[in-house]
This record gives C-alpha cells, sequence and structure tokens, in this order.
C-alpha cells in the first residue's frame, strides 16, 4: 500500500528541550493510527507536524508524496489536503455553522457559492447536526461544535483527517456522539491519525497502535496485542493507570 | 412614585446627603445658565448694539453663522458644501445597511472623490475653490473624516506589521508607532507646515491642507495601530490554527477569521481613537488653518464683538459636543449590533 504520511529520523526541540527523538514512522493509506502516551511525550506535537503547525529541525516529513520543507508552496498543498481536529474545536465564534463549513472550500478551493453550500450540508447532515446549521459555534454544545468542526474539514474532501485528542475537552455523555462520527468516518476508509485517551475507540477502529514517551515511539502494535500483552514495562504502566482508575 | 423616589434617591443617609447635594449644585448652576442663555438671551437685530438684556448675545453668532460654517468658501458656491453633506448622510445609511464589505469601501472611496471634486471644484465647469478658502466647521469635517478614514486602514496595517513575524517588518513598524505616539501633534503639524517645505524644492507646491491631513492621518494610526494590536492579541491561536489547517494563507486568515473578531472587540477603543482625532482638529488653527474653532477665535476678535467671544466659544463647543456624542452613540449601536 502507498505511504501517506512518512517520518524519517525526524527531531524537534523546543529551546533546549529535545520533544521529539529521532522519530521513523510510516502510516500507509486508508490506515487508522491511534497514537497515545502519557502528558508531554510528544504525541500533540507528533500530529501537529503532519500538518506544519509546529516545524521540525531535523529529518524529514513527507506527506502524501510532499516533502515539508520551508515552500509555502509544499505546506499549503498538504494543509489543504489534510484535515485536524483540536481538543477545543476551534470553530469561527463569527460565522455561522454553514459559513464556518463553506469558507475553506470557496477561499482556497475557489468553489462556487453553491456548489460549497451544498458539500457543506452534505456533510452537515452526515454528522447530524443539518439542523443546527444557521447557528452560530456559540449556541452549541461541546459535542455539537466538535461535529461541525469535523465536518468542516470534510468539506476540504482530505485525503488524511487528524484528531487531536477530539473527545478530552467533552463532558461525558457527548463523548460518544463524536466517538461515532469518528468511526462511521473510519469505516468509509479515510486515512486517520489520532492522538486520544479513548482506549474504546482505540480498540475498535485502530489498525494499529503507537505509544510514545518522552519524545520516542516506544512500542508499536495492533490494538489486541497492544492491550493483552504489551512488550515494554512503560506501556503497562501508562495501560494500568487509564485502565484501573 | 414616592416607592420609586425612597428606592432610588434616598435609601440610607450617605444616597439621602448625595441626593441632596446634587440637587443643590444643579440648583446653582441650571437656572442661571438657563436665564443667561435663553432668557435674557438677544438674538434679534445685527449688531453689536441689540444685545442689552443682558444675556447672552446670540447676534453674534447669528452674524458670523456662516463663517462658522463655511469659512471664506465663497458664499455663491456654499450648494457645493451642503450636497456633500446631503450624499454624506445617505452614504452613511447605505454603509449602515449594506451587508457587504467591498459594497462598503466602495461607498466610501466613491464619496471621499466625489467630495473632494466638489470642494476644490475644476471639473463639470465648478470653479476651483483653493483649500486656504476651506474653513469652519467644513474644514473641521473635512480633516477629521480624512483622518477617520486614513487612520483606521493604515493602523490596521501597522498593527499587523508589529505582529509580524519578519523582523524587519516588525522593527519599521515598531519604529513609525513609537515615533508617532511619542511626538505632541502640534509637532507634528509645525513640521508639516514650517518644516517640511524646507526639504522640497522651491517649485514643487505641496498644499498645506494636504500636509496637515497627512500628518493627521499618520498621527492617528500610529494610535489606531496600538488599539487594533489589542483586539489582535484577543484572539486566541486555536483560531489561527483552525484557519491554517484548512489552507488558508495569511491574508484569507487576517481578512476573514482575525480581523472581523478583533475589530469587533475594539470597537469601543476605535471610537474613543475617532473622538480624540475629531477634537485634535482644533490644533490646525497653529498653522494657520482656521476650523470651526479658529473660525470662532478670529470673528471674537472682531473690534466689534469684542465682548462677546464667551457665546462664540459655547457656539464652538456645543458643535463640537454634539459630532462627538454622535459618534459615541454609533458606537453603542455597532457595539449592540456586533455584540
Amino acid at each position: 500500500m502507498a505511504k501517506a504520511i512518512e517520518f524519517i529520523k525526524v527531531n524537534k526541540w523546543f529551546d533546549d528541550f529535545r520533544v521529539l527523538k529521532d522519530i521513523d514512522l510510516a502510516i500507509n493509506e486508508q490506515e487508522k493510527v491511534v497514537i497515545c502516551g502519557p502528558s508531554g511525550s510528544g504525541k500533540s506535537t507528533l500530529i501537529r507536524l503532519i500538518n506544519r503547525l509546529e516545524e521540525h529541525q531535523t529529518g524529514k516529513v513527507i506527506v502524501d508524496g510532499t516533502e515539508l520543507d520551508d515552500s509555502l508552496k509544499h505546506i499549503e498543498h498538504i494543509r489543504s489536503e489534510v484535515g485536524m481536529c483540536f481538543q477545543h474545536f476551534n470553530l469561527f465564534p463569527h460565522l455561522t455553522v454553514l459559513e464556518n463549513c463553506t469558507l475553506a472550500p470557496m477561499h482556497v478551493r475557489k468553489m462556487k457559492k453553491n456548489d460549497a453550500l451544498a458539500t457543506a450540508k452534505e456533510y452537515l447532515e452526515r454528522v447530524q447536526i443539518i439542523e443546527h446549521s444557521d447557528k452560530y459555534p456559540g449556541q452549541l454544545s461541546g459535542g455539537q461544535q466538535q461535529r461541525v468542526a469535523i465536518a468542516r474539514s470534510l468539506c476540504m474532501s482530505p485525503k488524511i483527517m487528524l484528531f487531536d485528542e477530539p473527545t478530552s475537552a467533552l463532558d461525558p455523555e457527548m463523548i460518544k456522539e463524536v466517538l461515532d462520527v469518528m468511526e462511521d468516518l473510519a469505516s468509509a476508509g479515510m486515512t486517520m491519525v489520532c492522538v486520544t485517551h479513548e482506549m474504546g475507540f482505540a480498540k475498535n477502529v485502530g489498525d494499529r497502535i503507537i505509544f510514545m514517551d518522552q519524545g520516542e515511539i516506544i512500542e508499536q502494535a495492533t490494538p489486541t496485542e497492544f492491550f493483552e500483552k504489551p512488550k515494554t514495562e512503560r506501556a503497562q504502566l501508562f495501560l494500568d493507570q487509564i485502565l484501573n482508575h | 412614585m414616592i416607592k420609586w423616589l425612597k428606592k432610588n434617591l434616598f435609601a440610607g443617609w450617605f444616597n439621602s446627603t448625595l441626593t441632596i447635594l446634587s440637587i443643590y449644585i444643579l440648583y446653582l448652576i441650571v437656572p442661571p445658565t438657563i436665564k443667561w442663555a435663553i432668557i435674557d438671551a438677544d438674538i434679534q437685530g445685527t449688531t453689536a448694539s441689540s444685545c442689552s438684556s443682558g444675556g447672552a448675545c446670540w447676534v453674534f453668532v447669528k452674524m458670523r453663522f456662516n463663517q462658522f460654517m463655511y469659512g471664506f468658501y465663497p458664499e455663491e458656491q456654499q450648494w457645493r458644501i451642503n450636497l456633500s453633506y446631503i450624499i454624506g448622510i445617505g452614504v452613511l445609511a447605505a454603509i449602515f445597511w449594506a451587508r457587504n464589505n467591498t459594497s462598503k469601501v466602495l461607498l466610501i472611496l466613491g464619496y471621499v472623490i466625489t467630495a473632494f471634486y466638489l470642494y476644490h471644484g475644476g471639473i463639470l465647469g465648478l470653479s476651483i475653490v483653493p483649500t486656504y478658502n476651506w474653513g469652519g466647521l467644513h474644514l473641521t469635517l473635512v480633516v477629521a473624516i480624512t483622518g477617520i478614514i486614513a487612520s483606521l486602514p493604515l493602523g490596521i496595517l501597522l498593527a499587523l506589521g508589529r505582529r509580524s513575524k519578519l523582523p524587519a517588518l516588525r522593527l519599521c513598524s515598531v519604529a513609525f508607532i513609537e515615533v508617532w505616539r511619542g511626538v505632541p501633534l502640534i509637532s507634528v503639524l509645525f513640521m508639516a507646515s514650517v518644516m517640511l517645505p524646507l526639504f522640497f524644492p522651491s517649485d514643487l507646491h505641496f498644499d498645506k491642507l494636504l500636509r496637515a491631513l497627512i500628518g493627521i492621518a499618520l498621527f492617528a494610526a500610529a494610535y489606531m495601530a496600538e488599539v487594533v494590536r489589542g483586539g489582535l492579541q484577543a484572539i486566541p491561536n486555536g483560531q489561527f490554527e483552525a484557519a491554517k489547517s484548512l489552507g488558508m494563507r495569511y491574508w484569507q486568515i487576517m481578512g476573514l477569521i482575525v480581523l472581523p473578531q478583533a475589530i469587533k472587540i475594539v470597537i469601543p477603543g476605535i471610537m474613543n481613537v475617532f473622538i480624540a482625532l475629531f477634537k485634535d482638529t482644533t490644533l490646525v488653527l497653529i498653522i494657520g488653518l482656521f476650523d470651526l474653532l479658529g473660525m470662532v477665535q478670529a470673528a471674537s476678535t472682531d473690534p466689534k464683538w469684542l465682548a462677546y467671544s464667551v457665546e462664540g466659544y459655547v457656539f464652538a463647543a456645543f458643535g463640537f459636543w454634539i459630532f462627538c456624542f454622535t459618534m459615541s452613540r454609533i458606537s453603542v449601536r455597532l457595539e449592540k449590533k456586533h455584540g
């Protein structure tokens, strides 16, 4: 299978602090990868390198066949092919739900307004929030906002979707509605990279679990292997902490 | 009624004392003012000798009213100024109604160009009225509105420059803002009218009003930049990240996501700069331009009306207050509309 994302010996420092250490990783098209690990392990930084919200200092990151370097053209191309959902949704509060979804297609993809509206309605339907189209983000619950954020990304027809702790800021009863949408997306064949603590989701959907600690990839395994008998002590410790609280 | 009074004006001894004190102060100020300005005032007649009742002599303001409004603009051409005011009110209403930003900008630009040709003339058979004949309230409005229209976009660019990642651009913006903010407006105007011509070849004629306008616009832009920067800083980083992750470019992010939110937050600050700018226009007097206040001052040195400068200044103050108060009301409406 073709590679969607490739990290080759990637290093990143914040000042003197080395957040990522010699990361080598390849993610295939249509693969669903779940990244987990304790806080401060560099998992968010890793996922944010993929669409250049953070810059790496050494090594190579190749996304969809294009290398991420200082070329703005490359960065813009990759960003338009990679969708991202954030922990705090980051919807545009001055625009309605529908406008949030049509803005980028119209200005980045140069779609006609009617086409953009049709696409937006299709995805809002799919995340089951079409009835709130004309509301502003501030009028929606967290779970609804996150589903709008997913729809907003999908409107750009991305080849890859990144999720950076999409359910961490949600009340427990809203987590499921967001995870359902993500599972639906996974079953449709989207390439997905998720940073999450939702181990149930990781088991159901993940093709591969990546466990990170202190800027390194400690362990990669299928969900069954990872949850039944992790190879390293650190992974065991992490699982004990999040599963038996 | 009694209940309301008790609850709002006489709740407790402290509250009651304040109420009584306020009523006493109002009693000291209001009746004499009304007596002076209305009851004992004179408005009939045409000369200072008609003012005999001991109150305000509005005859002075009445006789000079045309000058206060239009300066030395030829009387038979003053319809051009009046026409521009009428168009201006129409444009203002249209801007309130317009939904789309491009049409708002085009309306404003169209108005500036139309007004300039109306005032200055030189096309369509309109005779040329040189800028040294402009004056009074008209000049105040020309200076203030030019300053207002120019300072907002300039200020936004400076604010963006100050937050730019490019060091050279950032340095230039910071230097510009700090220099203009650090200098009093009077010295800016003085430099513009006295020193600037020394640096240019003598055959290059550069209108004095234009120089003052540029000086005031740049001065106001520096203040505006800091107000807008405050708004930019209030926008969370997540907004930039979300916009970037959708593939938007710098100007798209700024124009579509960040500025609409940032400007909304700082509407009161922007209006504050506008109001300060409006009143600062009176300083053009020191470089020999006669705005409303300048005209009043000049008129009150006329030997025929020597005793009546107070009436003139009250009139000027009232004129300024009307405009500043209107701007403050507009600000409140904008805040409500976009709140």
